[in-house]
């Protein structure tokens, strides 16, 4: 039991490289995504090609024709990227173009990677805590990459000294804490999942871990929405910082500023709750 | 000396103790937030999905402390460093 749960197995071995396990999960998911996506775009039809299609036929044969092959596929796939898109809009409206290739990546993958664990045979490489940690700290670059590229770098440094200098060495550690923080998340849930569905499946027999596996799913879908919207969340604290402050002194009394108010460590985040709660009470 | 008895004993009701507080205690924070936050939305429903988003937000950073906890236990459990002084 805790051998196939806490250790990751050795999957071969290349040029005295150990190749784990997570590793080739990894690479599968990857191919698996990238074939998707390529398939996609194979398929892909812009309106405008799709109309002037339309057109030419209604001009060559005026009977109404069939809907051109694909369709299907399209609709998925823009319903996916839609529902992406809008969801970052929610955080960071300004900066909707720039975060969702990151941010949608981050998403699909610790999808998929959550529920490969579901299929037999195959485990979640995000119960490794490699893995997690090597998500957290693309995370933690991507923060610094992000803000310096939108603000520059005397602005995105400045937000660390943001509240009052006085701040700064706290700024400094929650820029550390959190980015364990995120990869201990993700680690301990899918590691605990399938640690619970073992013991029980130990416990109980066979089929019993049914129930557990179905909150498996559930739990998969919520900690890959978590993961995301945190990195979200931490990327838009570094850029809209100094926008936010802007912002404020222009218009004081703005309701939308609970929304766009990102915080960036705990602490906070239990303020701004609890402006919501206020908000609402008045 | 402590036998190596005692040892396994007391990390398995250190452990146990500690996962009970640690899920309990955490478990009592989440209520509140999501109470505060179904209170919120009956009050302003069309801030849902800023009052959601938070409430997740929330709701991962109060788990962690749970996870945290369960980390800790296992490693206790399953590769307490200090086992290796017993052991030798």
């Amino acid at each position: 039991m805790q051998s196939s749960a806490l250790d990751i197995s050795i999957f071969f071995e290349f040029a005295g490289i150990h190749i784990t396990n997570t590793v080739a999960t990894t690479w599968g998911i990857m191919l698996f995504l990238g074939l998707c996506a390529w398939v996609a775009n194979w398929a892909l039809q812009t309106p405008s090609d799709s109309r002037a299609k339309q057109i030419s036929q209604t001009a060559a044969n005026p009977t109404p024709t069939t809907r051109p092959p694909q369709t299907t596929l399209q609709t998925v796939i823009e319903a996916i990227v839609t529902t992406i898109q809008s969801a970052i809009s929610s955080v960071a409206p300004q900066h909707v173009k720039e975060l969702t290739p990151f941010i949608g990546t981050l998403w699909l993958f610790i999808l998929c990677a959550n529920l490969v664990g579901l299929i037999p045979g195959l485990h979640s490489p995000t119960r490794d805590f490699s893995a997690t940690a090597a998500l957290a700290i693309l995370v933690f670059l991507s923060v610094h990459w992000f803000g310096v590229r939108i603000l520059g770098w005397k602005a995105y440094l400045k937000h660390y000294l943001s509240p009052s200098p006085l701040l700064l060495p706290f700024n400094l550690i929650s820029e550390v804490s959190r980015t364990i923080a995120l990869s201990v998340r993700l680690f301990g849930n899918m590691m605990s999942l399938e640690m619970t569905a073992l013991l029980i499946l130990m416990v109980a027999g066979f089929l019993a871990p049914v129930p557990i596996l179905m909150l498996h799913i559930i739990e998969a879908l919520v900690q890959a929405y978590i993961f995301g919207i945190l990195a979200l969340v931490y990327i838009a604290g570094g850029i809209q910082s100094h926008q936010l402050k802007q912002d404020k002194d222009m218009k004081p009394e703005q309701p939308e500023s609970v929304q766009q108010t990102q915080p960036n460590n705990a602490s906070q985040q239990a303020k701004s709750t609890h402006k919501i709660t206020q908000s609402s009470s008045e | 000396m402590v036998d190596i008895a005692t040892f396994v004993t007391t990390s398995t009701v250190a452990a146990i103790i500690g996962i009970s507080l640690g899920v309990a205690l955490p478990a009592i924070a989440m209520g509140m937030a999501i109470s505060r936050a179904l209170d919120a939305l009956a009050r302003q429903p069309e801030a849902e999905s800023a009052i959601m988003r938070t409430l997740f937000i929330g709701l991962a950073m109060i788990e962690s402390l749970a996870i945290y906890v369960l980390v800790i236990v296992l490693i206790v459990l399953f590769r307490n460093p200090l086992m290796e002084y017993l052991v030798q």
